[in-house]
């Protein structure tokens, strides 16, 4: 039992280190220092940087593209893409769907769909969530009729609508759930369908969230053609595939790598913000406080995410505790975004962001935008099955009860 | 970077855990703490003999078995599931960690016999008016020729009925906070001068108020540096709260545990009172509660041998497990219904000894205070 790294994986994480400072794209690292919304392409520079270098899938087999890395390798990659503040990888195709083509895809579809995946060059978005499904995912109504259309091929006719769906805006392609037997029981009726979101019937609307941005879409599906041959592994079997979706999202979500840089971004505002008594707000006694407990807590997650990853490399897999990690990991990012806006006071009001993320000189540069991250943040604890579905999960799958 | 543990370490959760398995079920527990003396030296006797565990953090070549604090967590965690009384923290962890970063000149025998089952600390630190600050003393330890003569009084001092020696903190120079002018003495509990008055603890365990006037000590009962001998005591209470740590983590998971098995078989409404959803949310909230407790403990005792961040370390992990059993303990006793009220079932006494921890050594407040400073610097 012990936290040391080996000389070769200190090596690593200097190699890591130096890759990033030496080929993070400037024009990316311009717009995040900006805080604007990203373009499509913005979103994919870090991406193709990493494709190129083989680097970009560390979660996939090896022989798929992955990178072979152990547990502690990856565990390194994701505290120094955190700490050098790299834009994530979307995880839609990468880590959503990929998982779900190499398990449960033909060999067809893996050699159609994987490399595209891998080099960034298509964009996928998640059709799960419908209007009166979210959490109770298997509900969901979105139909698709199999038929045999005048060219003698077989189709399957969608029509529906999903919600929620991320950055569904930019997608050239999505992964739907859809009712293929709506007399079966409600999971058992559900198919897992790869749909071009250019093919005709689908509309994309925007829906703004509560802090003024658009990240998520509604989409309709209205009598929208798929051929059957899109469908991932047995009809009326695609729930098998969503749930192993879901696992994949769950872990990872913990974030503390991202945590522990914020922390670093709220002690320093806090170091520079002033107390009643104008002092430091970080020598404030009820506000000190706050902080350090907050870090306890997340020192507590690093740990507990250390020991799952160490269960994971002697082969046990992510099992259903990762819920512990979404639970904690996105309590901890809620708990930062709500003391950072404390921190700033007055200047967590102005609301002065445009497309240029100016805050056109009111307040510190640091305050502009911390309501809305704040506001956004609340979506964290309900995303990815929500933290009360997390208890169940735990409950049921964990406890036994 | 590695969780696992050796073959070897295994193998010591294993002898201690069918050990205990054999020798201290609950009734038996319940018997021998009602009565005198409180404790099985017999018990005491098998864990060095047949056991061999009372040599688990010691070297090889002082007769022990090579290991650290990653022993002292095994064997402090099977200890908390069984809620062991034995004086295994105040005499291997602490006593044994006085002897072995102090160079003492006897350090060696002592050392042995401790291994042998012989000789029992515990550790007279507390006092009065102290609180949690272990810098806070007013026993007093003066110059007197070649040694030194001790007078004052030690509070709560866990173990002591047990005891063959004392590991005293006194004042030797300063005044009564100064964090200079503290000196550490080893003191025979058969002294001429040292008298106690002894009593149960809430959590069956025993202690004592200690009472030293004018004993007379021995040069050689200095322990460590004189007049600087904080140091030395912040750095062996920390590992012992890392071993406590570990004591709570075997005391909160049978508090979840019993608590699962209890609603589960519980009936009311037609139904197994483990089916009603606002139970087993709150059941995963005690088993996350659980799991951070297991995960800070396991970093507090990698950490505790690391002088730069020992202190951080375990002040953190104590505020985890502090709030992790109170949240653990009280709901445990709630999900019990009326049946958690009653002496005769186990619960109750998991929830007496983890109110207990969050306490000692220094309550959530305090080492929220000590981690605030060492983190984030100076209040205003």
């Amino acid at each position: 039992m012990n936290l040391d790294f080996t000389p070769e994986e200190n090596a690593f994480r200097d190699e890591v280190r130096t890759f990033i400072k030496e080929n993070y794209p400037a024009a990316l690292r311009k717009a995040q220092d900006e805080d604007r919304p990203l373009t499509k392409e913005e979103y994919l520079l870090w991406h193709k940087v990493l494709a190129k270098k083989g680097w970009v899938a560390p979660g996939w087999p090896k022989e798929l593209g992955g990178t072979g890395w152990t547990p502690t390798q990856k565990y390194i990659w994701s505290e120094e893409t955190a700490r050098a503040d790299c834009l994530p990888i979307l995880p839609f195709g990468m880590s959503m769907l990929a998982p779900v083509l190499y398990t449960f895809g033909t060999d067809e579809q893996k050699k159609k769909f994987l490399p595209d995946i891998y080099n960034g060059d298509v964009w996928w978005c998640q059709g799960y969530s419908e209007p009166g499904a979210g959490s109770d995912l298997a509900s969901l109504k979105t139909k698709a009729e199999r038929i045999t259309a005048d060219d003698g091929k077989e189709y399957y006719i969608v029509n529906g609508q999903k919600t929620w769906t991320t950055l569904g805006q930019y997608a050239d392609w999505g992964f739907f759930l859809v009712r293929t037997d709506p007399d079966a029981k409600p999971q058992a009726g559900i198919s897992f369908l790869l749909i071009d979101m250019k093919t005709p019937g689908i509309t994309v609307r925007p829906i703004i969230t509560l802090e003024g941005g658009h990240e998520v879409n509604d989409v309709f599906l209205d009598n929208v053609k798929v051929p059957v041959e899109n469908r991932i592994f047995h009809e009326n079997q695609g729930w098998t595939c969503a749930k192993a979706l879901l696992a994949h999202e769950r872990s990872g979500i913990a974030g503390v790598a991202r945590s522990k840089r914020n922390l670093e971004k709220l002690r320093s505002i806090a170091n520079t913000e002033r107390s009643d008594t104008g002092s430091a707000l970080l020598t404030d006694a009820f506000f000190r406080r706050k902080v350090a407990e907050l870090e306890i807590d997340l020192t507590a997650l690093e740990f507990t995410e250390l020991r799952t990853l160490a269960g994971e490399s002697s082969g046990k897999g992510p099992g259903p505790e990762s819920s512990i990690l979404k639970i904690k990991g996105t309590e901890i990012q809620q708990r930062l975004q709500e003391l950072a806006l404390e921190a700033v006071g007055h200047y967590g009001a102005p609301f002065l962001r445009d497309l240029s993320g100016s805050n056109a000189g009111v307040g510190p540069d640091y305050a502009s935008g911390l309501a809305g991250d704040m506001f956004n943040g609340r979506k964290t604890s309900i995303y990815g099955g929500s933290n009360e579905i997390q208890r169940n999960i735990i409950a049921k799958a964990v406890l036994g009860l | 970077m590695d969780f696992s543990f050796t073959e070897e370490q295994s193998m010591l959760r294993d002898t201690v855990a069918s050990y205990l398995a054999d020798h201290y079920d609950f009734d038996k527990r319940r018997a021998v703490i009602s009565k005198e003396p409180g404790w099985r030296p017999e018990v005491w006797k098998a864990f060095a003999e047949e056991l061999g565990i009372l040599g688990a953090p010691f070297s090889e070549e002082l007769g022990g078995l090579g290991g650290g604090p990653v022993e002292n967590m095994i064997v402090m965690e099977e200890f908390g599931k069984a809620l062991v009384v034995e004086p295994y923290l105040g005499t291997v962890v602490i006593g044994g960690g006085f002897l072995k970063h102090s160079g003492h000149a006897g350090a060696a025998d002592l050392i042995g016999g401790v291994i042998e089952g012989k000789v029992i600390f515990a550790f007279a630190q507390a006092e009065p008016q102290s609180r949690y600050n272990l810098a806070a003393v007013t026993t007093t330890a003066k110059k007197d020729g070649a040694g030194w003569t001790l007078n004052g009084q030690k509070a709560v001092v866990i173990g002591a009925p047990f005891a063959t020696h004392f590991i005293v903190t006194a004042r030797t120079a300063g005044g009564e906070r100064d964090a200079q002018g503290i000196s550490v003495f080893l003191v025979e509990k058969g002294a001429k001068g040292v008298t106690t008055r002894d009593y149960p603890t809430v959590d069956g365990f025993r202690a004592s108020e200690v009472y030293f006037e004018n004993v007379s000590l021995g040069a050689d009962a200095l322990i460590g540096s004189a007049d600087n001998g904080l140091p030395l005591v912040e750095k062996v209470v920390d590992e012992a709260i890392a071993a406590t740590c570990a004591e709570a983590c075997g005391v909160l998971r049978k508090l979840h545990e019993g608590t699962l098995e209890y609603t589960k078989q519980r009936k009311q409404f037609g139904q197994p009172i483990s089916a009603f959803q606002v139970l087993q949310h709150r059941m995963v909230d005690m088993f996350i509660n659980v799991e951070q407790a297991v995960s800070m403990t396991y970093m507090a005792n990698i950490k505790v041998t690391d002088d730069a961040e020992r202190a951080k370390a375990a002040s953190a992990a104590k505020v985890q497990i502090g709030k992790a059993c109170r949240f653990v303990g009280q709901n445990a006793i709630q999900l019990h219904g009326g049946m958690g009220m009653t002496d005769e079932m186990a619960i109750g006494h998991y929830f007496k000894r983890a109110t207990m921890i969050e306490s000692a050594f220094g309550s959530v407040d305090h080492h929220l205070a000590r981690y605030e400073f060492l983190s984030l610097g100076k209040a205003a």
